[in-house]
């Protein structure tokens, strides 16, 4: 098979050789590149417009009384806080990776369905303004905190619609998204690229895929309801018309779960790629990574009501989501040692993407546990709604998927600007953040052991100190994302030339390495040679 | 570079129509919403939105079907269109089973907690709440919510219209069957009969799911508000009703273009998705008429 | 490196502390409050354990995964010159990996099934409490004594907590824990706990108690607690209800026996007196005196203490066309709510309903003028 680009096509040519210019470039693009940095950049934003609500609420929880908002307005922030990083700034990052890195990693020109990949992004700024102007209606935006809850979303004021149908839109955007990947993954291989010689980057982003689909039209399903209980009259969570306000959140959890699963797979994709190069050694246990993230993927979808603990379900449902949750600590197990065994023995570097990757494995297995230690649904019965929660989730998402992304974009920066980044800086960057978010995140586990609610602006004064201690890390830590965006825009602007391999030996863990820095607009419009492809490991 | 326009992927440049959509789609959720809230310029905003949105459809598909029609759609564009649109298919398939598993929820383990049922807290919810609710299905619950000046209604029989209703779906997924015995066959002819018999048959079963409707509505006492059997009947129903119509205006664009010569026996991913989603539409159906209907 | 490690020491000193705290009480202050209270009931001791069995075990792994993690980072690195191995699986090893966490992870379930059974065994109860979740206050029906109140955030907490109120918090006991009026039990009794919501979602939860349970409106949901020790027991509302959520504390007074008894005695004579006479007209001044008094307590949570209300959320009494409109449309929304606005008839008697009403009617500048009497309410009613 050999590939081809509109380009060639001169039959059908409308007199376009390459991008239009200037910003409808950008609106009417197709080329993964392209989209894919509109993906990053979206995301990047979107993680300093949630973190500044983080910051309002971390401001507000310094000391114990009511200091700078409303609890109203608290409650809108830990709404809006959530719904934006997730859905704008992890979810859109990890597609700008995937845009940009897939078709590089499986030998493809670009992604199979490439228009339909300009509206996947096209539709999130609109969602994003949608939700945002929220903020500034009557009653202002959903405060019933981002699991939007009924009966209580149903007393938000004019948000509601506007809520459900940002999440009709942004559940419209994934899904095609997902679509365009898988479709890509299983029809733009390179001859000899077989699944089992994928990335595994490539193949976390298949499954993620499929959660993704498999998972969004249910939450789009839940907030259809919601918006029917309020406006048209249905009881599908009103006990009297005979329905159940816990429908609701096995419905919003049947989504949920697997979705905190597909901010976290991508990031093992990422690590698998990260820590083989800079050990200078193969992943170890390639298949049994590929295995382990289908089972989390397969598991993901049987555990949802671990979330539920407290909601009086019988007995018998309670300890079969116990049980199921705490099967999925094998798989992601298997992840951690087998990083481990891929650094074992190795020749290690440790360049900032990989001191991320390392604090990653550090910092989401301690996530991890606190996360087993809350599936055992006795035990959950204190931890549950308490700050203990705040701080798993925290560790998983933050060190987690946040790191994840840093690591990511240290790791191809180079490749994708064709400039090497300022070392230092990133050196510096990783330190501070580091240190900071368990600075900020640690001391949660505590206060919520001791009792503290999560959810609430204000708090009982015993536990001042760990709460000071807490924003004082948080704000240490936004700050220092600046250093982050500085990084990037340096680069981005110039710099030491980067070389096709950037990293030491790279060549053997990716096709993408085989490319020039910054590759071509079109990736690969000839097949990459078999033997490539037969050398990577 | 390739050299020859049959084994090139084609990667199409400068799309417009997908921004048309954002703004079109946007505008007519902003509307809805607004219109939901009460602004007197809601509904204008819808129509704003959808004529856009349209336009946006008419535009974007046009565009795909010259450039199949120019033939320079390789048989790997096609399979990337086949494996988009299963997925799509697959993703529609879950959008429903949110609904289905809400009607699951609610008949198997709500009604029957609120019904007093031993397994949930010892049977209190009955006794302390909701004294005398047997909860039969189908049931409006305890609070008898919407329904009859009563608080009763009628529910939806599954004998008369609902069973010819399958029936005709039925009939239609077997015609859009031979339609395509006939597209392979090269038999243009008995493509357009078997599709011109499937559109009849489709919209035939959206106008009786509507005249159902109206009798539940005038005189079951049987509405989107009748508690939680009118709230799933008419979801699940309704959402449906919404899937056939799409379907059939598919297949009447597709009947169309076979009329005007598209499509041969090698090259028809439009047809083949049209019916795909058809015989989707004609499961889900089943299923609605076993779940909700008859059982 | 040597700040990983500085790092990573530091964390498990503090994991330590946190296991060796056995702090035994929820109200530790500062520094101390580190761990789940021991409690002070069968299942709070039970899952307490259970939790510390499962924290040591996560320490365990914890240390063996960041122990390899540290030996390898340190002695496997390029700038000691090592030359990397080439091994990259060993089937052996993996199933090893795969089966020890299993075997682990059961061992874990068994005494989790133990305990979670004992926790849901709410049979052979000795008496029955059913607790109400409203926005934002709890209410607690006694169903075998015929007891039934409402407790809300105490007062001091209260003023201290408003935006810009300038108390410090610090200097109010109890901040936001402490109520008017405390739910009252007897200790080394099994009580059975019977939880529902009037409006929203709400969760019951003491944490020395050992759990926390949902009220759903609309359904029951239940636990139990025997409690060991009398004492005054603390805690929180533990799911989002809205914007007082943070502002809905719980306090258990366990008495022996004996001073419980007693408790319900007296407690059902207040009853007796407070009923008022519902037939006598009341003067103005006295109807919007009470009214302020019940307008404090019930209604300045949403509508706000100078009847302003939230802008789109809470409408404003202060010119509300309801209150200025015809009395019947005011008492229907009163007594039956609308949307948020919860019902009112079976939270005040009458008199209450009355004076809150005559008070929204002339206060915050209204004048309506009409002075409501108790019969108005029967009559309406
Ligand atoms: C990236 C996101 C992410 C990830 C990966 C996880 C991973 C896990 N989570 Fe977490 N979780 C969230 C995001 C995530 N979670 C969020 C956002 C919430 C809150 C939502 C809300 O309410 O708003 C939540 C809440 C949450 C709850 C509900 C708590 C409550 O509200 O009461 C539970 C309960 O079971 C849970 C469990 C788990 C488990 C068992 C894992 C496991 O996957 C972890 C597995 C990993 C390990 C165990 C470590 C590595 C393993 C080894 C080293 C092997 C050996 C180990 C053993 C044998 C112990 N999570
Ligand atoms: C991927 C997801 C993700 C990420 C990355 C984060 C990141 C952070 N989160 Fe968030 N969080 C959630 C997901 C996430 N969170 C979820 C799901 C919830 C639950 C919500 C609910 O209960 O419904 C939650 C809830 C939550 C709470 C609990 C709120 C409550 O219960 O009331 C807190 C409190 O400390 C918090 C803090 C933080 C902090 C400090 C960060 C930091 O990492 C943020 C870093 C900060 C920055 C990046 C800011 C940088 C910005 C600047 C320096 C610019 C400043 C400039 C201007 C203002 C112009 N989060
Ligand atoms: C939980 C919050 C809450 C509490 C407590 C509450 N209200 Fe309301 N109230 C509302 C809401 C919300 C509305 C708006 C209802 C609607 O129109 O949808 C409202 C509306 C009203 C109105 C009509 C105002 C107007 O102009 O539309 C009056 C009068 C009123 N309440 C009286 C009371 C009284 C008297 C009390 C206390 C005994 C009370 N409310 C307690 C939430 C509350
Ligand atoms: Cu009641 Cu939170
Ligand atoms: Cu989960």
């Amino acid at each position: 098979m050999s590939v081809a680009t509109h380009d060639d096509i001169h039959a059908h040519d409308h007199h376009d050789h390459g991008p239009a210019k200037g910003f409808m470039r950008w609106v009417t693009t197709t080329n993964h590149k392209d989209i894919g940095t509109l993906y990053l950049i979206t995301g990047l934003i979107m993680f300093f417009v949630g973190g500044a609500m983080a910051l309002v609420i971390r401001a507000e929880l310094f000391e114990p009384g009511l200091q700078y908002v409303d609890p109203h307005f608290f409650n809108q922030m830990t709404t809006l806080h959530a719904l934006i990083m997730v859905f704008g700034a992890v979810m859109p990052a990890f597609a700008g990776l995937a845009n940009w890195m897939i078709p590089m990693m499986i030998g493809a020109p670009d992604m199979a369905l490439p228009r339909m990949n300009n509206w996947s992004f096209w539709l999130l700024p609109f969602a994003f303004v949608m939700l945002s102007s929220t903020l500034f209606m009557d009653g202002g935006a959903a405060a019933a905190g981002w699991t939007l809850y009924p009966p209580l979303v149903l007393q938000t004021g004019n948000a509601l619609p506007f809520t459900v149908f940002t999440v009709h839109i942004l559940g419209m955007s994934s899904i095609m998204a997902a679509i365009n990947i898988i479709v890509t993954v299983f029809n733009m291989r390179a001859p000899g690229m077989t699944m089992m010689k994928l990335p595994l980057f490539v193949w976390t982003w298949v499954i993620t895929a499929f959660l993704l689909i498999a998972v969004m039209p249910v939450f789009a399903g839940a907030v259809t309801m919601l918006l029917t209980d309020k406006y048209f009259g249905t009881s599908f969570f009103n006990a009297a018309g005979g329905g159940d306000p816990v429908l609701y959140q096995h419905l919003f959890w049947f989504f949920g779960h697997p979705e905190v699963y597909i901010l976290i797979l991508p990031s093992f994709g990422i690590i698998s790629s990260i820590i083989p190069t800079f050990s200078r050694k193969p992943l170890f246990g390639y298949a049994s990574m590929v295995y382990a993230t289908a089972s989390i993927g397969l598991l993901s979808f049987i555990v949802w009501a671990h979330h539920q603990y407290t909601v009086g379900m019988p007995l018998a449902g309670e300890l079969y989501f116990t049980y199921a949750t705490m099967l999925i600590a094998v798989p992601t197990g298997v992840k951690v040692f087998n990083w481990l065994a891929t650094m074992w023995k190795g020749a290690m570097t440790f360049e900032t993407p990989m001191l991320y990757a390392i604090a990653f494995v550090v910092l989401f297995t301690m996530g991890g546990f606190t996360g087993l230690m809350m599936s055992i649904s006795p035990a959950d019965l204190q931890y549950h709604d308490t700050y203990f929660i705040v701080a798993h989730f925290h560790y998983v998402l933050v060190p987690g998927a946040v790191f994840a992304l840093f690591a990511a974009t240290y790791y191809w920066l180079p490749k994708w600007t064709g400039h090497m980044y300022d070392e230092k800086l990133g050196k510096l960057h990783f330190w501070l953040t580091t240190i900071s978010v368990n600075i900020c995140f640690f001391p949660q586990h505590f206060v919520g052991l001791a009792g503290m609610p999560r959810r609430i602006p204000d708090y009982a004064v015993q536990f001042a100190e760990f709460n000071a201690m807490s924003s004082v890390g948080a704000f240490v830590f936004g700050f220092s994302q600046l250093i982050f965006a500085y990084v990037i825009y340096k680069a981005i602007k110039g710099g030491e030339k980067a070389t096709s391999e950037v990293w030491e030996g790279a060549e053997a863990h990716g096709l993408e390495w085989h490319l020039p820095s910054p590759p071509p607009y079109h990736s690969w419009t000839e097949a990459p040679d078999q033997s490539l492809i037969s050398e990577l490991h | 570079m390739a050299s020859t326009t049959k084994d090139a992927y084609y990667i199409p440049h400068k799309a417009q129509w997908p921004i048309f959509g954002s703004i079109g789609l946007s505008t007519l959720l902003a509307g809805f919403a607004n219109y939901l809230n009460g602004a007197s310029y809601g509904s204008t905003m819808m129509i704003v939105g959808l004529g856009v949105l349209i336009t946006m459809l008419f535009g974007w598909f046009s565009t795909v079907i010259n450039e199949s029609e120019s033939g320079i759609f390789n048989h790997q564009v096609d399979v990337s269109f086949r494996w988009g649109m299963a997925w799509f298919i697959f993703s529609e398939v879950m959008f429903f089973a949110a609904f289905f598993g809400a009607l699951y929820y609610t008949r198997v383990l709500s009604v029957s907690w609120l019904a007093g049922d031993e397994s949930f807290s010892l049977g209190t919810t009955k006794e302390l709440l909701w004294k005398g609710f047997t909860g039969a299905w189908p049931t409006n619950g305890p609070g008898h919510v919407g329904g009859l000046e009563d608080g009763t209604f009628h529910p939806m029989g599954a004998w008369g219209l609902p069973a010819l209703n399958t029936l005709i779906l039925l009939s239609s997924g077997a015609t859009v069957t031979w339609a395509h015995w006939g597209l392979l066959a090269e038999n243009r002819a008995q493509l357009i009969k078997g599709l011109i018999a499937t559109v009849i048959l489709g919209f035939t079963f959206v106008f009786l799911q509507a005249t159902e409707y109206h009798e539940a509505y005038t005189e079951m006492g049987l509405t989107l508000g009748t508690g939680i059997y009118g709230s799933t009947f008419f979801m699940l129903t309704g959402f449906h009703g919404l899937h056939v119509t799409i379907g059939a205006i598919f297949l009447t664009v597709v009947l169309f273009r076979s009329a005007r010569g598209h499509f041969t026996a090698k090259h028809h991913f439009a047809f083949e998705a049209a019916a795909w989603y058809w015989h989707f539409v004609d499961v889900v159906w089943l299923g609605l008429f076993i779940f909700v209907y008859w059982l | 490196m040597k700040k990983t490690l500085q790092l990573l020491a530091g964390f498990w000193s503090v994991l330590w502390g946190v296991a060796n705290a056995e702090t035994g009480s929820g109200t530790g202050v500062g520094w101390g409050a580190l761990n789940l209270p021991a409690g002070v009931t069968p299942d709070s001791h039970d899952i307490h354990d259970l939790h510390m069995t499962i924290l040591w075990i996560c320490v365990g792994i914890g240390i063996l995964v960041y122990g390899i993690l540290v030996y390898s980072l340190i002695h496997h690195r390029k700038s000691k010159g090592v030359v990397p191995a080439t091994f990259h699986e060993n089937t052996k090893l993996e199933i090893v990996w795969t089966i020890i966490p299993f075997l682990i992870l059961i061992a874990m379930a068994i005494p989790a099934t133990k305990v979670m059974i004992k926790v849901y065994d709410t049979s052979a109860s000795d008496m029955t409490i059913k607790v109400t979740g409203y926005q934002w206050k709890w209410r607690y029906t006694y169903l075998d004594e015929g007891i039934d109140f409402f407790s809300s955030l105490d007062a001091k907490s209260n003023e201290a907590r408003q935006l810009g109120s300038k108390i410090d918090p610090a200097t109010v006991e109890h901040y936001l824990l402490n109520v008017d009026k405390p739910l009252v039990i007897p200790a080394n009794k099994k009580i059975r706990i019977l939880l529902t919501a009037a409006d929203v979602l709400h969760a019951w939860w003491v944490p020395e108690f050992g759990w926390k349970k949902d009220a759903i409106p609309g359904f029951i949901t239940d636990g139990w607690i025997k409690v060991e020790k009398p004492g005054i027991y603390r805690g929180q509302c533990a799911e989002l209800c809205g914007r007082d959520h943070g502002f809905m504390p719980i306090v258990v007074v366990v008495k022996t026996e004996d001073e419980y008894k007693q408790w319900v005695a007296a407690e059902k004579a207040k009853q007796e007196v407070g009923k008022v006479d519902a037939s006598k007209p009341l003067t103005l001044d006295e109807l919007t005196a009470k009214g302020k008094e019940v307008y404090a307590s019930n209604c300045a949570a949403c509508h706000g203490a100078e009847g302003d209300g939230v802008p789109g959320v809470f409408p404003a009494i202060k010119g509300s066309k309801v209150a200025l409109g015809p009395l019947a449309d005011h008492l229907k929304l009163v007594l039956h709510g609308k949307a948020a606005m919860p019902a009112f008839k079976d939270q005040l008697n009458d008199v209450e309903i009355a004076a809150v009403v005559t008070y929204q009617r002339n206060g915050f500048g209204n004048k309506k003028g009409d002075s409501i009497q108790p019969a108005d309410i029967q009559a309406y009613k």
